[in-house]
């Protein structure tokens, strides 16, 4: 089954100023669709209410063509969504952390999956560290990992490069188009160039 | 190239699994903040010690308002713990990825709360009779002091609870979050305070308790879809 998440005439309006308004969107499989526009356009509000968030909307939602609200469970099994903030607790290890993200999704999991999810983001000989005393880049790998732990069709990434290293942005490009090209689907807000790609589609807010 | 499908699957339940690992995980982190877990006992003992000073020594005034004070106080306690329920998870984003759990919130929000009864209501229930011996609290009191407060507390956590999440979203909810619970807390208050103090009458307690009961499996029946009702308020404000 193809994963297919469509928006029809979508507006938002935030203290009197419409964000956008008569917002059609169809996405698909093998997509990596990349929101854009300036600060305050309305990039982080879009990916809450199409992650099923923000009910403050108008216009309507459907899922593999059903409307959002009778198939959530559906597509909440389906989603992985990563926000401003990482999620991650100060007082617990990278691993603990990942572990309550995994058990969160229903399943049990493992600890070599874990060790292996946080070597894959470079985070091998943190495991046991408390992630307060990461640094910021740190703490987003963490949350990064679980892109790796958890599969998922459908990736909702709000500024995922935030704090990451040269080197670890083009490994996360990379994870992303890998992630296209086997038939998953990425929608992403970023300020960084993403190489252009025949997977890459855009939509400019503001 | 046309893409390959990547499956889509159903969800496969693993409630258990869920609850299981977030009372591991609030159970971990409280463990690790010592100090912020004795915050609520140690405001207990010392609002108490404050009663025989500022009022008087006499242990037989101290003994007639000794179950009032200390229900007071252990419910001043709990209230004081309920506003950091959510509030850490509100402020790192842990929060949001709870609520996109595939699982229902309720049942992850009642494990939260569990985690909060066990380490403030619980210990505060443990250590009232201690501090009724300062207040000279009549012997054969005791237990039921502590019964009452046990089963008392479950019901202002879970109380408290929708109030704490509906606060969340607010930078200073602290004072909003006790003008919301304190006249939810009446009801718990009479029934705990009039156990005790049938106790010390001689009277039967087991009305009492009775109602304490009840009120605990009413709250446990409803609180825990008005918490998950309120934090989606929280989160999508």
């Amino acid at each position: 089954m193809s994963l297919c998440l469509q928006a029809r005439q979508l507006a938002c309006e935030r203290d009197d100023r419409w964000l956008f308004e008569g917002l059609d969107l169809d996405i698909r499989s093998g997509e990596i669709v990349r929101i854009e526009g300036p600060n305050g356009s309305g990039k982080t509000t879009l990916l809450k209410i199409l992650s099923g968030q923000h009910s403050d909307y108008q216009g309507e939602l459907f899922w593999n063509g059903v409307a959002m609200s009778d198939t959530r469970e559906h597509f909440l099994a389906n989603l992985l969504y990563l926000g401003h903030a990482p999620g991650i607790k100060s007082g617990l290890s990278p691993l603990e952390n990942l572990a309550w993200y995994q058990a969160l999704s229903g399943e049990s999991g493992n600890e070599a999956q874990r060790l292996e999810a946080l070597e894959s983001v470079g985070l091998a000989g943190f495991e046991d560290v408390p992630s307060g005393q990461l640094s910021a880049g740190q703490q987003r790998r963490v949350a990064l990992a679980r892109l790796r732990l958890t599969p998922r069709a459908l990736w909702v990434l709000d500024e995922p490069f935030t704090a990451i290293d040269r080197d670890g942005v083009a490994a996360l490009e990379r994870q992303l188009v890998a992630h296209a090209q086997a038939g998953g689907c990425v929608l992403v807000t970023t300020h960084h160039e993403l190489t252009a790609s025949s997977l890459l589609r855009r939509i400019a807010l503001g | 190239m046309r893409a390959s499908l990547m499956p889509l699957h159903d969800h496969k339940g693993g409630l258990m699994i869920a609850v299981k690992a977030t009372l591991m995980r609030d159970l971990t982190l409280m463990l690790r903040r010592r100090g912020e877990m004795l915050n609520p006992l140690v405001f207990f003992a010392l609002v108490i010690t404050l009663f025989p000073i500022a009022i008087s020594p006499d242990p037989e005034l101290l003994a007639v308002i000794a179950p009032g004070l200390l229900w007071v106080a252990a419910l001043l306690a709990a209230l004081l713990s309920l506003d950091s329920l959510f509030r850490s998870d509100y402020d790192d984003g842990s929060l949001e990825q709870l609520l996109l759990a595939p699982q229902p919130l309720a049942a992850l929000g009642l494990a939260k709360v569990a985690v909060h009864w066990l380490l403030t209501g619980l210990p505060l229930a443990l250590m009232a009779p201690l501090l009724g011996i300062m207040l000279a609290l009549p012997a054969g009191s005791y237990a039921v002091l502590a019964l009452s407060l046990a089963l008392g507390t479950a019901s202002l956590s879970l109380i408290g609870a929708i109030g704490a999440a509906l606060t969340v979203g607010l930078a200073r909810g602290g004072v909003l979050l006790s003008l919301l619970v304190l006249p939810l807390y009446i009801p718990v208050l009479i029934f705990g305070a009039g156990a005790v103090q049938a106790a010390i009458m001689g009277d039967g307690v087991s009305a009492h308790l009775a109602i304490l009961g009840a009120l605990l499996a009413a709250s446990l029946m409803l609180a825990p879809w008005a918490i998950a009702a309120s934090l989606r308020i929280s989160i999508n404000g």
